[in-house]
């Protein structure tokens, strides 16, 4: 049999039977297409909070108080208070290849401006704090060491803070908003970081530490200590260097320490680990709707070739070897597994846009997931398309012609 | 000398073929020590009451099964020891069959199952349309049906059909089973003509399968069968 006569015996069997190829393809194309959109979500997530993770800072190592380690109860992150402003001060002095180290005093309020108002983080905190945060400024200016100096109350703010109080594309600058009552200028607006979540750094308010320890807290204690290491090499021996000389100044030792620590790196990691297992998980889910795909193209291949018995015995009557019926019953498993491979890779294509469309989680199409995706689907179509095929071309050509 | 020239003209021979079904612990024999040969050009009828074995008989000559005991040859050439594939190829070039129930593929047309054959065969596509329609002409079936689907004609159309089917590759031996059990007298006249006339003018062999001796008639020779077992009469 040539081959041009192969393709044209498929596809007159793959249209005489349209309904049925039609759930066929369905099968495949349901399967395939939610592979790939779910992978394509699992990707996307676990991108974006890497890189969510990654804009909060440049080689960032974040101290908080709390138990590391407590025995009992552990207490909540950031509820006990135990770093000081004067930690801070040391950090700056005594630990070599750090760029910068800032406090952050941070805490929750409403924040009015005229009839609006928005509920937000405010983090009053030193100059350093842009460097360590990568923080760009839209308009005016970020917070100057007079400002924090002469306790002037001036305020950055966010861009989600600047649609909420101000309303999208008005100038904030040199507007007076109010927080817990005490009137703050605003002297700047940070540019948009992107990220979603609660602690994005486009919905908060920046303002001086030395204000913010004056009116919020009245005390000495700050809320986490942000440092910036020179390097990502340098990470965890700065880390170290700090863990030492806090636990020195607090006069603890290594079990009894009354904060936390941790690099960015590490939260990267963890992070998308996390996401990763979440990926796996929608795989895995998506994997079994391609196996139920797989199994309806078997089922559909071994009716086609009980119902097509009598065919088949008729082509070898008439001359057909075994490989010509093998071929045949193969061609059309395979036809119909890739047209639904390509259809499902489209549609998972298109669901995954729609999702990110729509539902505001971003997605990622990965060629690996392709290649899975259509490798499985051509897998199927060889091996359940191989086994009922094999079956056909084994049949007495008597026997055949005789079924009922 | 004379022994092998004789044998030389033998399409058909069988010698002493017997067939045996085995379902289960139900042993049935089919045929008893069968034995009779053809010559080319010949045009024999093979006659016997239902169930008498001719049908199997037919798939046994036509190398569509194989006999239980006993040998067969074609040709000159024993068939049975080939395996599937080598009997395929034969099938493929020496033989045209008219089965008893016509096994036309459904849904497909007219000119398609007709075509079929030379598809196995690896006709060049070119040449294909041609050798269907003489074929078609040949069996007597009118142009105007040629593209229609199978299962939209007659009985006596589809009879024609499976006819055509059996002579576009240009078989030495055409196997007809009961090539007129469902045609009325007139046209299983007309069916009749058609392969005595291809028997006369293209020089085919023809073995026609049937139970009623009026059509058996028409053949130069024919064969009795009873219960298995060949008869002198019935
Ligand atoms: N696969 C089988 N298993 C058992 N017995 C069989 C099988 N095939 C055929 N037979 C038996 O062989 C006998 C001959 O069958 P065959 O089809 O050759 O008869 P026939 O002469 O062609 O009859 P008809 O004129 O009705 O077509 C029948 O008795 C049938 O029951
Ligand atoms: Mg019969």
């Amino acid at each position: 049999m040539m081959i041009k006569d192969l393709y044209q015996e498929t596809i007159s069997a793959v249209t005489a039977n349209k309904a049925r190829s039609g759930l066929t393809i369905l099968g495949i194309v349901i399967g395939i297409a939610s592979v790939i959109a779910l992978i394509a979500v699992g990707q996307g997530t676990q991108d974006s909070i890497k890189s969510s993770i990654q804009s909060i800072g440049s080689n960032l190592i974040m101290i908080m108080p709390g138990a590391q380690r407590s025995g009992g109860v552990s207490s909540g992150m950031g509820s006990a208070q135990s770093l000081t402003l004067d930690d801070v001060t040391a950090i700056g002095k005594e630990i070599s290849g750090i760029k910068a180290v800032a406090p952050e005093i941070s805490k929750r309020y409403q924040v009015v401006y005229g009839s609006s108002n928005t509920n937000t983080s405010v983090v009053g905190t030193d100059v350093s704090y842009q460097q360590i945060r990568s923080l760009e400024i839209e308009a005016g200016v970020f917070l100057s060491a007079e400002d924090i100096n002469a306790s002037r109350k001036v305020a950055v703010i966010g861009p989600t803070v600047r649609d909420d109080l101000f309303g999208e594309d008005a100038d904030p600058i040199g507007k007076t908003i109010k927080v817990n009552n005490i009137n703050f200028k605003v002297v700047g607006m940070t540019k948009s970081k992107g990220g979603t979540g609660t602690s994005t750094q486009d919905d908060q308010i920046t303002v001086p530490y030395t204000v913010a320890q004056k009116y919020f807290t009245n005390n000495k204690y700050v809320s986490t200590i942000s440092v910036s290491a020179e390097s990502e090499d340098d990470l965890s021996l700065v880390q170290e260097q700090i863990t030492a000389l806090l636990l020195d100044r607090h006069g603890k030792t290594e079990d009894e320490a009354d904060f936390r620590i941790m690099n960015q790196a590490d939260i990267v990691s963890a992070a998308s680990s996390i996401a990763g297992t979440l990926t796996m998980l929608l795989a895995a889910i998506a994997g079994i709707s391609l196996i139920v795909g797989g199994i309806g193209i078997m089922n559909m291949m071994l009716t086609n070739v009980t119902e097509r018995t009598r065919e088949i015995g008729l082509r070898k009557a008439i001359g057909a070897k075994k490989n010509d019926i093998s071929n045949q019953f193969l061609a059309e498993s395979i036809t119909l597994t890739f047209l639904g491979g390509l259809i499902g890779i489209a549609l998972g294509w298109a669901i995954a846009w729609g999702i990110s469309q729509f539902a505001s989680l971003s997605t990622n199409v990965s060629w690996s997931s392709i290649f899975l995706a259509f490798g499985v689907s051509a897998a199927i179509g060889i091996i359940f398309g191989y086994y009922p095929a094999r079956r056909a071309a084994k049949l007495n050509p008597i026997d055949a012609l005789r079924y009922e | 000398m004379h022994k092998k020239n004789q044998s030389a003209d033998e399409v058909i021979s069988c010698r002493n073929i017997n067939k045996i079904y085995q379902t289960g612990d139900v042993v049935t024999q089919v045929l008893f020590d069968v034995s009779f040969s053809i010559k080319k050009g010949e045009f024999v009828a093979i006659t016997g009451p239902s169930g008498s074995g001719k049908s199997t008989i037919m798939h046994i000559i036509g190398a569509l099964d194989s006999p239980s005991s006993g040998s067969y040859s074609l040709d000159g050439q024993d068939v049975s020891q080939l395996s599937d594939d080598e009997l395929a190829d034969i099938r493929k070039n020496k033989i045209g069959f008219v089965f008893q129930s016509f096994n036309l593929l459904k849904r497909t047309s007219v000119l398609r199952n007709v075509i079929l054959p030379l598809v196995y065969a690896e006709v060049p596509a070119g040449e294909r349309h041609q050798l269907a329609a003489k074929a078609l002409r040949a069996a007597g079936l009118d142009e105007d049906r040629w593209q229609h689907l199978s299962n939209q004609l007659s009985g006596g159309q589809m009879q024609r059909v499976a006819i055509a089917r059996a002579l576009v590759n240009n078989p030495a031996i055409i196997l007809a089973d009961e090539p007129t059990g469902n045609l009325d007298t007139k046209t299983g006249e007309i069916v009749l003509e058609t392969f005595r006339r291809l028997n006369k003018e293209e020089g085919h062999t023809i073995v026609l399968i049937t139970h009623e001796a009026d059509v058996a008639a028409h053949a130069d020779r024919i064969i009795y069968i009873k219960d298995g077992r060949l008869a002198d009469n019935l």
